[in-house]
């Protein structure tokens, strides 16, 4: 599967080029994972069952969920779903989201979100630092539901 | 099949205060149904359309709307709807009512 | 009452600033309408038939009297004069201009009032019984269940996209004055054989084009329980919720295509790994909340007033006989002020009537008014010997219609007349109906008849919920009303059966009345009530007087 260097990515401090040099696998269903190499990079639609993925976390570095729409938030759900299910890897969110969706992204347990250029374009890195006080103001965080992330988004 | 082009007044909400708008024969946009410009060519009227599609700093929403000729009152819509937003609610009366 | 901490006050006030600074944005043109639309969506702001709207929520319909003059205040600087309150505890401006819409939503911010997720495929507003507190047959009271959702709900960073919109209620009584049934979550307040709090919860209810009724997930989910295990049933709604229809999208299909059994084993699964990832925190917080809605201290004082009132005025007897529900302090009594004067418009209130309702509240009723689904406002604590001054003042100011419950208590959404997506007007149906109960005059000897007026396959107005519900759709181009009978919103939820083909608008009234005629020959006695007699003797009399011709021709 693709690359993982063409997009550009976001984090709480702002745009940088992607540091992902290897190649991502795409998910296929538990059967075809036998072989996954030690530090994997796995693409996964966010209708992956997140229970079959299990088995292999100790081997993968990094998961990357696609969100094909700005309006589909499943992979919100499955990221942390994931998390619930003790995956502390990397966590990427790729695709169509919105600046305004970024802390919605962190909250559910992403470590960063991967937009291709043109979106990072109409939507600037400025509007995505704006949303990068995501700590703030979480009710859920109030209410003891508690957030987990990967090594690269562990400030928590 | 397309449905046929019937006579049409082109219709949107202002962007600031939302109020029902149309375009008038001046080629401005006017909040009385019966200064709207009635569009009898279809062409025509899908090219004030786009036009007005793309007056995103004015208007929101623009579309045709079936009308007939309506005498002096200008253009009346056919549909009830039309009708209503023309006017204003019936259970108030809001202005438009008395303005028309 | 609850009030805001400082959390819940620098939310808001954010929100409101990220608002103001988008408007400004769309003003100005860097963004464009499709873009702006969720954002404005997610902030309560439609653009309806004539203007924009505002939705405002009133959080499980409770309101202190500032508050209701805040909204009196809005109405009156930012729009037309009044206020729609609708079936699901919110307020709706009509009129705003976009550009005035953040200072309106600050100067709710001000009263610890916001519009936020009134709209968008997310939790909106939680709704509860409107007498809760006040009931003298509740168990307990489902607002700090309610404000606890609210939080949970707010900003949610999972469920802010879902397939579809997504709504919860809550009832504290056996009494369902919250229409649980009929919501995507419904949740009833039991406790379980050995006396712990809980829930009974309900899924998958729901009106619009495809109404059902929902269903039992789980008989008894303990308090503590609450937040994870609606998180898992939201988690597996997010999964697997339909979002290839926008028709099929509610999780009422998504339950109905699984099955419960399959629906319910994907809920539980998810919350045994769930209920482990939440702290304690918000049971700690629920028990603030509920101290929060502590009881009033009561007034102890003689009742005299009242009965002296009731044996001199018959107008006031009438008023205490429909307007009254029994309060759980025998010295008080729950006071719904009808919105709904015959011939005026279904939950419509003025600034000037919204300022003598909070008036009333501050002077009289320890400072409470609850907004009912039936769009009513509600005193639900006034003390027995205030009553008399409460109905003097309600009568001065236009607002002591004695008919909460009887056939002019109409529910009617907006209809044609502002919304967007109507088929036909709900509004002058509902007002002709009304006015010509008034002529009649016989309402009280007909009873108990919930009528709920919809202007499209929405269902807005509840009307598959009604006794007798009215559907109006678009014949080519001619509004067209489709009658349903024995609907039913409470604990006894059922669905109204449609009675055949629709009639035209000037049709509707008489039809009804034919509806009422035929019942009042046909109850067993006065006490069987609209809904009793149809349970008892079904369809085929109602059929045969709605189709008169029909029947005739069936007869020869
Ligand atoms: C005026 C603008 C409004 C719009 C655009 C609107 C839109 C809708 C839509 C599209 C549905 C169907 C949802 C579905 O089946 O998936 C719906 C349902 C509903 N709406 Fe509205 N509505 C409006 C006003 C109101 C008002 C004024 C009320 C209260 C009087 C209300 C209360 C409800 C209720 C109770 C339902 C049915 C319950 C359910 O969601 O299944 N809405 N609305
Ligand atoms: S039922 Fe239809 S007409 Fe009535 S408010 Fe809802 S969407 Fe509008």
């Amino acid at each position: 599967m693709g690359r993982g260097n063409c997009g550009i990515l976001v984090r709480d401090t702002g745009f940088q080029d992607d540091d992902w040099r290897a190649d991502f696998v795409r998910w296929s269903g538990e059967d075809g994972h036998c072989a996954l190499p030690d530090g994997a990079a796995l693409d996964v639609e966010n209708t992956a069952p997140a229970e079959d993925i299990v088995p292999f976390f100790g081997r993968i570095a990094l998961i990357r969920i696609a969100f094909p729409s700005h309006m589909d938030g499943r992979g919100f759900s499955l990221a942390r779903h994931l998390r619930l299910l003790g995956y502390r890897g990397r966590l990427r969110a790729a695709g169509r989201i919105l600046a305004d969706q970024y802390a919605m992204a962190r909250r559910s347990g992403f470590d960063e979100v991967e937009i291709d250029p043109a979106l990072a374009e109409r939507q600037p890195e400025e509007q995505w630092l704006f949303r990068a006080d995501w700590r703030t103001h979480d009710y859920q965080e109030r209410l003891g539901r508690r957030r987990y992330h990967g090594a690269h988004g562990a400030q928590d | 099949m397309a449905r046929a082009f019937r006579p049409s007044i082109l219709t949107a909400n202002d962007l600031l205060d939302g109020d029902v708008v149309y375009l008038a024969r001046d080629g401005a946009w006017t909040r009385r149904s019966a200064e709207a410009r009635l569009f009898e060519d279809e062409d025509e009227a899908n090219r004030s359309l786009a036009a007005a599609e793309s007056q995103e700093d004015a208007v929101v929403g623009p579309y045709l709307a079936a009308a007939v000729p309506g005498g002096q009152l200008g253009p009346e819509p056919v549909h009830i709807r039309e009708a209503l937003r023309a006017t204003g609610p019936t259970n108030y009366c809001h202005g438009k009512q008395t303005g028309r | 009452m609850y009030r805001y901490d400082g959390f819940d006050r620098e939310f808001v006030h954010a929100r409101v600033a990220q608002f103001r600074q988008q408007v400004e944005r769309r003003i100005k043109g860097s963004l464009t309408e499709e873009e702006f639309k969720p954002l404005r969506l997610m902030n309560g702001l439609y653009l309806q038939l004539h203007a924009y709207m505002l939705r405002v929520a009133i959080p499980y319909g409770t309101l202190q009297s500032r508050q209701m003059r805040q909204l009196a205040y809005i109405a009156e600087r930012w729009d037309k004069g009044y206020g729609h309150f609708t079936t699901r505890q919110n307020i709706q401006f009509n009129w705003p201009r976009l550009k005035d819409v953040p200072d309106i939503l600050d100067a709710l911010a001000d009263v610890e009032m916001h519009a936020i997720q009134t709209s968008g495929n997310c939790v909106r507003n939680v709704t509860a019984d409107h007498f809760a507190g006040a009931a003298d047959d509740e168990i307990a009271d489902p607002r700090p269940t309610a404000e606890l959702l609210r939080q949970w709900s707010t900003d949610h960073p999972e469920f802010a996209f879902l397939p579809r919109k997504f709504k919860i209620a809550v009832s504290g009584s056996p009494i369902d004055r919250a229409v649980t049934r009929a919501h995507d979550i419904g949740l009833r307040m039991i406790r379980n054989v050995v006396g712990e709090p809980g829930y009974e919860v309900c899924v998958g209810g729901g009106l619009g084009r495809t109404p059902m009724i929902g269903s039992v997930i789980r008989d008894f989910l303990p308090e503590a329980d609450l937040l994870p295990y609606i998180e898992s049933i939201l988690q597996v709604y997010n999964a697997i919720g339909r979002r290839d229809n926008i028709y099929k999208a509610r999780i009422k299909i998504t339950v109905s295509e699984h099955g419960i059994e399959a629906f319910r084993e994907s809920v539980e699964q998810r919350f045994r790994i769930q209920r482990e990832t939440f702290a304690g925190e918000h049971q700690a917080l629920l028990a603030r909340i509920g101290a929060m809605f502590a009881a009033p201290v009561w007034i102890e004082a003689p009742t005299g007033a009242f009965d002296a009132a009731l044996a001199r005025d018959p107008v006031f007897r009438s008023f205490v006989d429909t307007n009254l529900h029994p309060h759980r302090n025998p010295d008080y009594a729950i006071v719904t002020i009808s919105l709904k004067a015959h011939g005026a418009t279904p939950g419509d209130a003025t600034a000037e009537q919204m300022r003598v309702i909070a008036g009333l509240a501050e002077r009289y009723g320890h400072d409470e008014i609850r907004i009912s689904h039936e769009q009513n406002c509600i005193l639900p604590h006034v003390h027995k010997r205030d009553v008399p001054a409460v109905h003097a003042a309600l009568r001065e100011a236009g607002l002591a219609t004695a008919n909460v419950g009887l056939a002019s208590d109409i529910i009617a959404c907006p209809g044609m007349d502002y919304c967007n997506l109507a088929t036909a007007r709900s509004i002058p149906i509902a007002q002709d109906i009304a006015t010509r109960m008034k002529e009649r005059g016989d309402e009280r000897h007909i009873g108990d008849l919930k009528i709920k007026i919809s202007g499209c396959i929405n269902a807005c107005g509840h009307h598959h919920v009604g006794h007798i519900g009215i559907l109006g759709l678009d014949r080519a181009g001619v509004e067209n009303y489709q009658i349903t009978l024995g609907g039913d919103g409470t604990e006894t939820a059922a669905l109204g059966e449609r009675a055949g083909p629709g009639f035209a608008a000037d049709d509707v009234v008489p039809a009804v009345e034919r509806l009422i005629d035929t019942y009042l020959e046909l109850r067993s006695d006065d006490d069987e009530a609209f809904l009793a007699t149809y349970r008892r003797v079904g369809m085929r009399p109602f059929k045969a007087a709605l189709y008169p011709d029909t029947a005739a021709a069936a007869g020869r």
